[in-house]
């Protein structure tokens, strides 16, 4: 079963004190090894067969709109009012919720300032799976 | 004739075009016995290694096959499996329009058409009328003689995204003569982009782009990248294949200055590629590489071609960049740069290309080395502030001029907007390294 891993910049369930200071106020050592820790995570992945895709989105972006033929689509601005905002993700495909909940869990241990896990939240959702795929 | 299967392609697509084909068809039957030739004797047979395709010197021209059971003449190989692919294809299709191409059968190109084969087929494939994308990967495909998959995983798209991009472009151009050789300058432009793209990630070094940060708390923070492709097709080194395609150009249009500025500017780039990316996958900026890990070899060739370039006193925007790399690879360390003559290049490079907004942008970092961080910090204000980099240039100059928060603010900000995960990272650790400075002092 496939598995989205959901990374956000903002958004989620009240954040654990770990992950509340913003990446420049680290040091660079810690960012080095705050990303060669995620490298590992996606390396373990590919290596146990579970890896699917992973991407980083930019924070920038807009909401559009069809407005009507001949009229410019209606843009809600760069996310003005959303509260939530997805800074990547990770797609796995693993046999159950549970190694999916586990994967999530270890991606949140991920260092950060002092080299204390993070404790970021994961928001993990299953795919629908292809018809096609589940008869028989 | 020990070429490589890959630098035969424009040549073999000329062949069939002048016996009747039309490019499209023609191309895509080229593509069918490349494939078929990986098939046959994996990928070594069609890659660009001269070491590698010399094994076959010993075969003779004349030699049926070597132990491996490759044809000794691989080009003849070629042309007769791809026209045999063309005509399948074409009988498949209709009847009526094999007959019409036999009628068009007219006898094969001399060799004198070589070069010139390849200025029209490179020219066809840059046309003005494509994007850039599409422009990019028909040029793989159809010069640098790549198969759709792998062209398809240098860009990250599945392999029915590439085909269908690059049957999109051919039927864009299908209505060109291809007697008459296009716009060298949009070649030149596709050239430039497509090294460009390869310059930019980690890939050029053989190491997949590094997966960047995703942590909490901050809108700035970076997220994870990684590549959703097969490890079994071989990656292509984008930058490296530009260079190919450069070198295949110059040869076709040894007269064109700009050509060759364009080859030197690769190749006086290219040959810092060791030192950009550190061990860990992370970008190295020019000031703080490690020179020793840079090839002199290709910059002497670089400064060579360049200099018989200027030779002509034809200055385009290529040869002034070229010059301005090649001061910058000069420099034995980053404190040695002769700054003031990169100044004088930049506005060179100004004169003859005007709307060049990074030239600008690096020109007004060039003004802080040569007049002081104040006097380029001047000349940032007269530019539009929304230009890409524009932030990342206004960090540099001023942390040069001692303003260690706002650099950092401005590092961060630039780290945001910025479009690649290495160069974020690169950008955010900028940013606190400073911070860090700030906290301790």
């Amino acid at each position: 079963m496939k598995y989205l891993m959901l990374k956000h910049y903002r958004g989620g369930p009240e954040k654990h004190p770990n992950s509340r200071s913003p990446m420049d106020r680290w040091t660079p050592e810690e960012i080095s090894a705050h990303i060669a820790f995620m490298d590992e995570v996606i390396d373990d992945l590919r290596e146990r067969g579970e890896f699917v895709d992973a991407q980083a989105l930019a924070p920038r972006g807009a909401f559009v709109r069809y407005d009507g033929e001949g009229r410019p689509p209606v843009t809600d601005g760069p996310f003005a009012e959303t509260k939530d905002l997805i800074a990547g993700w990770i797609v796995i495909d693993v046999e159950s919720d549970e190694r999916a909940h586990e994967a999530a869990a270890y991606l949140s241990s991920a260092p950060g300032p002092g080299g204390q896990p993070l404790h970021e939240w994961i928001e993990v959702r299953p795919f629908l799976g292809d018809a096609s795929e589940v008869t028989g | 004739m020990n070429l490589p299967l890959r630098d035969l392609v424009p040549q073999v697509l000329g062949v069939l075009v002048r016996r009747g084909a039309d490019f499209a068809a023609a191309e895509d039957a080229v593509q069918e016995a490349l494939v078929e030739a990986v098939r046959r004797w994996g990928n070594e047979v069609v890659e660009d290694d001269g070491r590698r395709a010399g094994e076959d010197d010993g075969a003779g021209a004349a030699g049926p096959a070597d132990r491996t059971g490759r044809p000794a003449d691989l080009k003849a190989w070629l042309v007769t499996v791809a026209w045999r692919k063309f005509l399948d294809a074409r009988r498949s299709a209709s009847a009526r329009a094999l007959r019409e191409v036999r009628v068009g059968l007219e006898p094969p190109s001399g060799p004198a058409e070589q070069t010139d084969d390849t200025l029209l087929v490179l020219s066809r494939c840059c046309h003005p009328a494509l994007t850039p994308a599409s422009a990019i990967a028909l040029t793989l495909r159809a010069v640098g003689g790549l198969t759709t998959a792998r062209i398809a995983r240098a860009f990250l798209v599945p392999e029915a995204t590439m085909a269908q991009r690059i049957s999109r472009a051919k039927r864009t151009v299908a209505g060109e003569r291809f007697e008459t050789p296009g716009d060298v300058t949009a070649v030149l432009r596709v050239l430039y982009l497509m090294f460009n793209e390869g310059f930019t990630s980690a890939s050029a070094v053989g190491r997949r782009p590094r997966a960047t940060a995703p942590a909490g708390g901050s809108e700035r923070a970076a997220a994870p990248a990684g590549q959703p492709v097969s490890a079994r097709v071989p990656e292509v080194d984008l930058a490296g294949e530009a260079i190919r395609l450069a070198r295949q150009l110059t040869a076709a249009v040894p007269g064109d200055p700009e050509a060759s500025g364009l080859l030197a500017l690769m190749l006086l780039h290219h040959a810092r590629r060791a030192a950009r990316f550190d061990a860990a996958g992370e970008l190295v900026p020019l000031d703080r590489q490690d020179r020793s890990l840079w090839d002199t070899a290709m910059i002497a060739e670089g400064v060579d071609i360049l200099q018989r370039a200027l030779a002509r006193e034809l200055l385009g925007e290529y040869q002034a960049q070229a010059a301005i790399a090649a001061l910058h690879d000069d420099a034995r360390t980053a404190a040695e740069t002769d700054w003031p003559q990169i100044l004088t290049w930049y506005d060179e490079l100004l004169s003859v290309a005007p709307g060049n907004r990074v030239a600008e942008l690096n020109r007004a970092i060039a003004v802080g080395h040569v007049d002081g961080p104040r006097a380029g910090l001047r000349v940032l204000a007269e530019l539009d502030a929304g230009l890409p980099r524009y932030d990342a240039a206004t960090a540099y100059l001023r942390e040069m001029a001692g303003e260690r928060a706002e650099a950092a603010r401005r590092y961060a900000a630039a780290a945001a907007a910025a479009d690649s995960a290495a160069e974020r990272t690169h950008l955010l650790k900028q940013a606190a390294r400073l911070n860090e400075k700030a906290a301790t002092t």
